[in-house]
């Protein structure tokens, strides 16, 4: 602001010399006028000095932005001070209106943009105490967005389901209260038979008792859907066994699969249970076969998958040996296919089944599978 | 199955060990449970000499005895009052870790020191039988020839290693030693060294001894007792039998009591079939296999007397019950130490009856488990003929001739495999030679044309009938491993939810969106608790249950739910917001002839609060949470539920509960507790609700069609009334939409108040219109026009006030 002022003060001093080219006819009329405008000329752009240096002097001192809007509208509004000048200028002569006109222009000028920057110094000051007063305590813990939990059982179900779904597979179900003929009959198991005693059942009559294994849905799938190939399809749900230990649950869930088309193979069976265990319990998985015995599949073999938590070298999961049973598995029993209509000389199946409990276990690590019925929301909210 | 390796390897020459046998055997499908060394615990437990006895200077219950253990003579006190001078005992050194986990140190009694410690039988985990008679409640006596200073072990014969073999229904073969000897001989190459008894088939079906006419046998009932045949034996003299053969029954967990009864055991376990002796003397007449009479009783070897049912097999004399076929001996015909006759039974049975006589009488023995998986229905002469052959060698009587009844002898099977399916199965390629490898590996016998195989089945592998088992005998022996991964090469086929499947998923994740944690229950539940919930007149009733908490199909979702709330604010999880999707069973049926009702629900309860936070607010739940909920459900599925008034409802709060329907149906109910019920399970506040999912299903809009965005503005109006308290705000939002016409677009309640500013009988209730047209800028006049008309509308229908 002091800079403008340099600016100003010579060019009023070389004023008196510029009236000097002017003719001589009324000469001393002239001088005398000349003297008098002068004079007022003179003291207007004084006065108009005076309100420029006050208008920057209080420009600087302002601490508000509506101080700075006071000064702006005393002095540069319609009815400023500065304004007020423009409107004594009808006393002047023709020839010192616009010279004049343009000394309070340019004084306006000048203080507009002395304004602005006031302005914004004192914005930018006011920002800066605004960011400093809103600073938070960026450790305290975010608002609360409150959602529930799924189940880590239907959870792993229905990522196995995804898994198969993505191999083609449809999911098929049937009842949890099945009849003995689906539950064992049709499956290879007829009455009496010594291997019904590896699955203790709760009966409802002799006839109708709840499902011991998915298996059934087997069956049912075949008669829904014969002739139809090929058939593709898993079956998770509930299954029932008279067991309740750390170990064993009374209820429990498994997913059945069953494929049965022209030509399929036991390698088919290891293909696609391969595929499963890599994106069940990640890439580096490596599964193997051990023959087995189930009434509904021949040849029949377990299926242990390379253990996930020692990678194969033997930790207390896997009791040492590097590998985990994850499921049961086999060709389809001929007289399987026949009870389900199709002809064993034109096709062939692979089924299997496997413990959902048990996967869960397995992929979070929890050790009593009594925490899995408990529903301890202490629990359940870890998934 | 428990195996002795050391019995083992005299029926199969093998150089693994336990634990690498057991690799082999689980690898080709007889899966080893457990390998253990008998003589783990005794490495530092020795045979020792007693020198001197002397009573405690302090103490008269303990013995000071000096003993021998051949490189020293140590200072060991005892409590035990069972020992002589002389006596050789097992001497547990300082150090010792003894089977029964117990750590030996030297102790001070009573000012005395004690260098080690004598063992009685039960601390060193062995039967009482391995000492002498004197070993009863004290310390371990054993037979004097034992050599002082060598492992108790050794001289026990305990250098042996025991598999627990966990056998699958289809092998019962694999009950019998030299079974499993083959087994391993298959899968090991390894040659096999077996009596010439289990080569039933081979031997003619007769013995080398002369069938007598003075016992007569006779099978009444055909269908159940297929052969019956014994051995007579005369001159027998009871004895404990033979160290090695006591030893090899202990490790099989058979406990020896003489030298008849450890024969019949002995040969069960080497063949598989089981025997039993009957003291000859003490039957009267003819023996008869029949079914029990009505009523008839039977005192077992047990000593228990058993009442028996008509459908339950009988060995019985001219007078009565001798035992229970295949189950266990009668009490009245045992073997005793004056025994001096015998007829010794080896029979085949029908597994069905010996199961159900057992399951009934709840008696399971090595015998009635080996009946009812099946025996080897050609070795049951046979191994009479190994009976005879070991009585004669220990001198424990003299075999003088047999009967033999057979009503029944099944063919032997013959089953075709051909390479080329066997390769078409398997997926890999197997070649004839293959095939040969395993069937000579298999000792089975078979001739073969051009790829297909005609092979004889062995009479003790009964489990392969059909080609299937075959092509299994050849994955198995060739190695799983072998198969290579391929995947199926048939047409592609779609992997996709039905729209069913879906909508049960998008529920859960809804559920869950909405802040419900999900849970899981059983399908089974207490009687009580689901009679009040559920439909008591359709519920079915488990004939076995568990218990009695575990004993009714559920017929509602919320007891369930309401066990798992009480659970969790028990244990001070104090916000509780669950849900449960799942069936529940119904039928009409008093008994059941056809398969119940499973419907699939979703449930939901919540009770307490949120856990406080420093800034959002805590969330109490109460009605209008779940209620929320379900209309965050039914706007998921495009549809809106209606909630009506609940009447005579008697577990739910009457003002506080609604029923809830779709459309016209009814598919469920909302409510808060009764305060009588919410105090008997101390569940204050605590509201739940349970719908039908199927209807959701069925009438869920599978397609979202979207709306067009307005283009003119809308115009927003408040509306504050004050109506009286029982006034639905529901039916004031219906008529102000009636009212509003098609420019109404939205009606919302934005307050409800009771309280100070109106009168007692009386709310208020704030309601926010949005009026909008799609076609032009609303003009302000039209809207006043129309609110006035709601306004007046409203106040005459609902005696409502406008609060300015
Ligand atoms: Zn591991």
């Amino acid at each position: 602001m002091a800079l403008c002022q340099i600016r100003v003060v010579p060019r009023v001093k070389s004023r008196p010399f510029r009236g000097m080219g002017f003719f001589l006819g009324s000469w001393v009329n002239m001088l005398i006028n000349k003297c008098n405008e002068q004079g007022r000329v003179s003291y207007l752009k004084e006065e108009v000095r005076r309100i420029e240096g006050q208008a920057l002097a209080e420009l600087e001192k302002a601490e508000s932005l509506e101080e700075l809007q006071e000064i702006k509208v005393r002095v540069l509004g319609k009815k400023g001070s500065l304004t007020a000048m423009l409107k004594r200028m009808g006393s002047l002569s023709p020839e010192e209106r616009p010279v004049f006109g343009q000394v309070v222009n340019e004084t306006r000028d000048r203080l507009e943009q002395a304004w602005a920057e006031a302005a914004q110094s004192l914005e930018e000051q006011a920002l800066a105490l605004r960011l400093e007063a809103e600073r938070l305590d960026i450790s305290l813990p975010g608002a609360r967005l409150k959602h529930g939990h799924q189940h880590p059982l239907t959870k792993v179900i229905e990522e196995i389901e995804d898994i198969f779904l993505g191999m083609g597979f449809q999911i098929a179900e049937g009842p949890e209260v099945e009849s003995d003929y689906y539950n064992f009959e049709a499956l290879n198991l007829p009455k009496e038979h010594p291997a019904r005693e590896m699955q203790d059942s709760f009966y409802i009559t002799e006839e109708i008792l709840l499902r011991t294994q998915t298996s059934p849905v087997q069956i049912r799938t075949m008669e829904k859907l014969y002739p139809q190939l090929p058939v593709k399809i898993i079956a998770p749900g509930k299954v029932y066994r008279k067991d309740d230990d750390a170990t064993h649950s009374p209820m429990f869930h498994q997913v059945e699969g069953l494929v049965i088309d022209k030509g399929i193979r036991m390698s088919d069976l290891k293909g696609i249970l391969l595929n499963f265990s890599r994106r069940m319990f990640g890439p580096g998985r490596e599964i193997r076969l051990r023959p087995s015995f189930f009434p509904f599949t021949e040849p029949s073999a377990e299926v242990d998958v390379s253990c996930m938590l020692c990678g194969g070298s033997g930790c207390r999961t896997c009791k040492g040996s590097g590998w985990i049973e994850i499921l049961g598995s086999g060709m389809v029993h001929p007289k399987v296919l026949e009870m389900g209509g199709y002809d064993p000389k034109e096709v062939t199946g692979f089924a299997f089944g496997m413990g959902v409990e048990r996967i869960a276990m397995l992929k979070y690590g929890i050790e009593d599978m009594r925490l899995l019925f408990d529903n301890d929301l202490r629990f359940l909210r870890q998934f | 199955m428990k195996v002795s390796l050391e019995w083992l390897r005299e029926l199969v020459n093998i150089k693994l060990d336990g634990e690498n046998l057991a690799e082999v055997l689980t690898r080709g499908g007889i899966e080893v449970g457990s390998v253990e060394s008998l003589s783990e615990g005794l490495d530092q437990v020795v045979i020792g000499q007693i020198k001197e006895m002397q009573i405690h200077p302090d103490a008269d219950k303990l013995w000071l005895c000096r003993v021998d253990t051949g490189s020293a003579l140590l200072t060991l006190v005892t409590g035990a009052q069972n020992l002589l001078v002389g006596d050789k005992v097992p001497v547990a050194l300082a150090g010792a870790e003894l089977p029964n986990g117990a750590s030996v140190q030297e102790a001070k009694f009573r000012g005395v020191v004690s260098q080690g410690m004598l063992c009685s039988a039960e601390e060193l985990l062995l039967d009482q039988s391995v000492g002498l008679e004197r070993s009863e409640g004290g310390i371990l006596i054993l037979a004097p020839e034992a050599p002082v200073g060598e492992h108790v072990a050794d001289f026990l014969g305990l250098k042996d290693s025991v598999l627990d073999l966990e056998l699958y229904p289809n092998r019962p073969d694999c009950l019998a030693m030299v079974n499993v000897a083959r087994e391993i001989s298959s899968l090991t190459g390894a040659p096999v060294n077996l009596p010439k008894w289990a080569l039933a088939e081979k031997l003619g079906d007769k013995l080398d001894l002369p069938l007598v006419q003075d016992v007569k046998i006779v099978i009444e009932d055909p269908e159940l007792c297929f052969r019956y045949a014994g051995l007579i034996v005369e001159d027998v003299k009871i004895e404990p039998a033979p160290e090695w053969m006591q030893r090899r029954l202990r490790a099989a967990g058979v406990r020896p009591i003489n030298n008849i009864v450890d024969i019949t055991n002995y040969v069960m376990l080497e063949l598989g079939q089981p025997l039993h002796a009957f003291d000859r003397d003490k039957i009267q007449g003819a023996v008869h296999v029949r079914r029990a009479h009505a009523g008839e009783v039977l005192t077992t070897l047990d000593q228990v007397e058993r009442k028996l049912e008509t459908d339950m097999l009988l060995i019985a004399d001219e007078m009565s019950g001798l035992g229970l076929a295949g189950v266990m001996g009668g009490l009245d015909s045992e073997v005793t130490s004056g025994t001096k006759r015998l007829l010794v039974e080896a029979a085949h049975f029908a597994g069905v009856s010996i199961r159900r006589t057992s399951r009934r009488l709840g008696l399971r023995s090595e015998a009635s488990n080996r009946f009812e998986k099946g025996i080897n229905p050609y070795g049951v002469l046979a191994t009479l003929g190994r009976v005879s052959e070991l009585l004669l060698e220990i001198g424990a009587g003299r075999p003088v001739g047999y009967v033999d009844e057979v009503s029944y002898l099944p063919p032997l099977a013959e089953v075709t495999l051909s390479v080329k399916r066997a390769g078409e199965v398997l997926g890999t390629e197997v070649t004839a030679a293959d095939v040969k490898g395993v069937l000579d590996r298999l000792n089975f016998e078979y001739t073969e044309t051009q790829g297909l195989f005609t092979v004889k089945i062995p009479s003790y592998r009964s489990d392969i009938q059909i080609e299937e088992d075959l092509i299994e005998e050849v994955a198995r022996l060739t190695g799983y491993d072998l198969i290579p991964t391929t995947l199926p090469a048939g047409d592609l086929t779609q992997g996709m939810r039905t729209p069913g499947q879906e909508i049960r998923r998008r529920l859960r994740q809804v559920l869950i969106g909405a802040g419900m944690n999900e849970v899981l229950t059983y399908s089974f539940t207490r009687p009580d608790t689901d009679r009040k919930w559920g439909k008591a007149e359709q519920r079915i009733a488990l004939m076995n249950p568990l218990r009695e908490e575990l004993s009714v199909m559920r017929t509602s979702l919320v007891p369930g739910l309401l066990e798992v709330a009480v659970r969790n604010l028990s244990r001070r999880n104090t916000d509780v917001a669950i849900f449960e999707m799942g069936n529940v069973y119904l039928s009409e049926e008093e008994t059941l002839t056809k398969l119940p009702q499973e419907e699939l629900r979703a449930a939901g309860l919540a009770v307490g609060k949120s856990e406080r936070h420093w800034l959002s607010p805590v969330l109490e739940y109460d009605f209008y949470y779940l209620k929320g909920v379900l209309e965050e459900l039914a706007k998921e599925f495009g549809l809106s539920f209606a909630y009506r008034a609940l009447t005579g409802e008697e577990l739910l709060h009457p003002g506080r509960s609604a029923a809830v329907y779709l459309g016209e149906q009814r598919i469920g109910f909302l409510g808060e507790l009764h305060p009588r019920t919410a105090k008997e399970l101390d569940l204050e506040r605590a509201v739940v609700f349970e719908i039908e999912v199927q209807p959701l299903i069925e009438q869920a809009g599978t397609q979202v069609l979207v709306q067009a965005i307005p283009r003119f503005p809308a115009v927003q109006r408040d509306l504050a009334l004050i109506v009286p308290k029982e006034t639905p705000a529901a039916a004031v939002v219906a008529k102000i939409r009636s009212l509003g016409g098609e420019l109404l677009q939205e009606v919302e309640v934005f307050d409800v108040y009771t309280g100070k500013q109106v009168p007692e009988d009386r709310k208020s209730l704030a309601f926010s219109l949005r009026y909008q047209s799609l076609e032009r800028t609303l003009k302000d006049e039209e809207v006043n026009e129309l609110n006035s008309r709601i306004l007046e509308g409203i106040q005459q229908e609902f005696a409502a006030e406008w609060r300015k």
